[in-house]
């Protein structure tokens, strides 16, 4: 081909569409916020029963956990994220899809090696980093207290 | 007898038919333009299987078989099947293909596969070895995305430039009826990598793959896109199929007038929120059987050059951060024979 890699990647680029950020931006906030106004309904609806706040707040990630594996489990939850995008990728929501989504898929290969051993592929690296994330983060504080 | 014209292109000489044809999909391609054309959609993305894998190989049964029962002939009678899917190991044919007892060459050249299948099944019928051979490919959405992307219910999103894989399969068997669409010509595909890395602008990855054979094939035989009423590519979408108009004009071939793509073709790309189009083995295979053979039959188009494009990386190399290799192999269709010497 008469043309160089440099060259042809410009063209790539020109040729392949952007994303509607007009659109997908807007979405993903209407969504992402209308979790958290759940959120925070589910608190004052927890501390109404009487719960304190430390576990009306553990309750309302539980609660938010459930109702994404269940919507997951419908088939509900990818339409939903289609048009929400990072609206219900980023929150507490979005882990549990990724958990939730390969169990599913992968129970064809059996429930130790398929839905076991797959289960945390999309989450797994989330949990690894963010445990290291976690740790160094101690040793930081540990350091900064020493003085 | 096939004459070699330059390196990896042929001309078939006894010009062999296309004696049968058969297209099979899902639901969604059944819903697409061509979706009246197909010889069944199957509602059921599990073609009463349980799992996709062993669906995706239902296809391949059911191509091979319609093809078959179109042609008028039995499996004993066909002497060499090519199969591929982009299933790990080709897993897709060995299991869908298994019980008919054919010789069996399975192959993968990822989407382009049923170009890669059809004019290795052309060559061994016009060299005279065998006298009748059946080519198949297939692909499914969901054991595609599983293996290549993300579990099916992951609310992941694509970009605009990514491409929807088509379920569906499609055979042909080809042999000596001497009845239309003939094969007049192969063009071997060589390997294109203009170091595309993201897996999600295939059709970027391909589009260099397809001009280079194409251009090869103009010149051994010495015609020009104007000779053709269609030159149909594999699954380049919306992206790649802009970059091939581009990069051939940059060498003085306009193919504008000529050009079209399965992966534009096999569905409504806005209603039907393919993105940039739709790709896999499936998408060539079946718009081939189920469209392209019916117009060239039917008359409508007597010259049409096919060319099933495939990305060759695999998730590894992907992930290993290599760029995306192309392939395009192209066979050259017509309702007419090359003008046959005298018969003593």
């Amino acid at each position: 081909m008469n043309i160089t890699q440099a060259e042809y990647g410009e063209l790539a680029k020109k040729a392949s569409p952007n994303t509607k950020s007009y659109k997908t931006i807007p979405s993903a906030f209407v969504v992402g916020g209308g979790i958290c106004v759940i959120g925070q309904l589910l608190f004052a609806l927890y501390r109404d029963l009487g719960l304190n706040e430390d576990s009306a707040t553990t309750l309302v990630s539980i609660s938010l956990i459930a109702l994404s594996a269940i919507l997951t489990g419908l088939g509900v939850f990818d339409n939903i994220a289609k048009f929400a995008g990072a609206g219900t990728l980023v929150p507490i929501t979005g882990f549990a899809n990724a958990v939730v989504s390969p169990a599913l898929e992968f129970k064809s290969e059996g429930f130790v090696l398929g839905l076991g051993a797959k289960m945390f592929l999309i989450a797994g690296p989330v949990i690894v980093y963010g445990t290291l994330a976690s740790i160094l983060y101690g040793i930081i504080l540990w350091i900064i207290r020493l003085f | 007898m096939s004459e070699l014209l330059s390196r990896g292109v042929f001309r078939l000489m006894s010009c062999p038919s296309i004696e049968g044809a058969a297209a099979i999909v899902g639901a969604k391609e059944g819903e697409g333009p061509l979706g009246a054309l197909f010889d069944q959609v199957h509602e059921d993305s599990y073609l009463g299987q349980d799992t996709w894998e062993k669906a995706e190989s239902q296809l391949q049964t059911q191509a091979v078989q319609t093809a078959l029962k179109k042609s008028g002939h039995k499996p004993d009678e066909i002497g060499l099947l090519f199969a591929g899917d982009l299933l790990n190991q080709c897993i897709g044919s060995s299991y869908g293909l298994r019980e008919l007892q054919i010789p069996f060459y399975g192959l993968y050249g990822a989407c382009s596969t049923m170009g890669e299948g059809l004019g290795l099944a052309a060559l061994f019928t016009d060299s005279g070895l065998i006298r009748r051979a059946a080519a198949v490919t297939s692909s499914h959405f969901c054991s595609a995305e599983r293996q290549f992307r993300y579990p099916l219910e992951y609310g992941g999103v694509r970009p605009p430039s990514a491409q929807w894989t088509v379920t569906g399969a499609g055979a042909v068997v080809v042999g000596p009826s001497g009845k239309p669409p003939y094969l007049k010509g192969v063009a071997t595909g060589m390997i294109q990598d203009l170091g595309v890395t993201d897996i999600n602008n295939m059709g970027a990855a391909m589009a260099p793959a397809a001009a280079d054979t194409i251009r090869r094939y103009l010149e051994a035989t010495q015609t020009q896109p104007s000779d053709y009423d269609r030159i149909i590519t594999g699954d380049l979408g919306a992206v790649g199929s802009e970059l091939l108009l581009d990069l051939l004009g940059r060498e003085q071939i306009d193919l504008s007038a000529q050009h079209d793509d399965c992966g534009l073709l096999i569905f409504n790309r806005e209603e039907q929120d393919v993105h940039a189009g739709g790709s896999g083995c499936g998408c060539s295979a079946s718009v081939l059987c189920a469209h392209i053979l019916n117009e060239i039959q039917s008359g409508r188009w007597n010259e049409v050059l096919f060319i099933p494009t495939g990305a060759l990386m695999s998730t590894v190399s992907v992930q290993q951060g290599e760029s995306i290799p192309g392939i395009a192999h192209l066979v050259h269709l017509s309702s007419k024979r090359w003008p046959q010497p005298e018969q003593e």
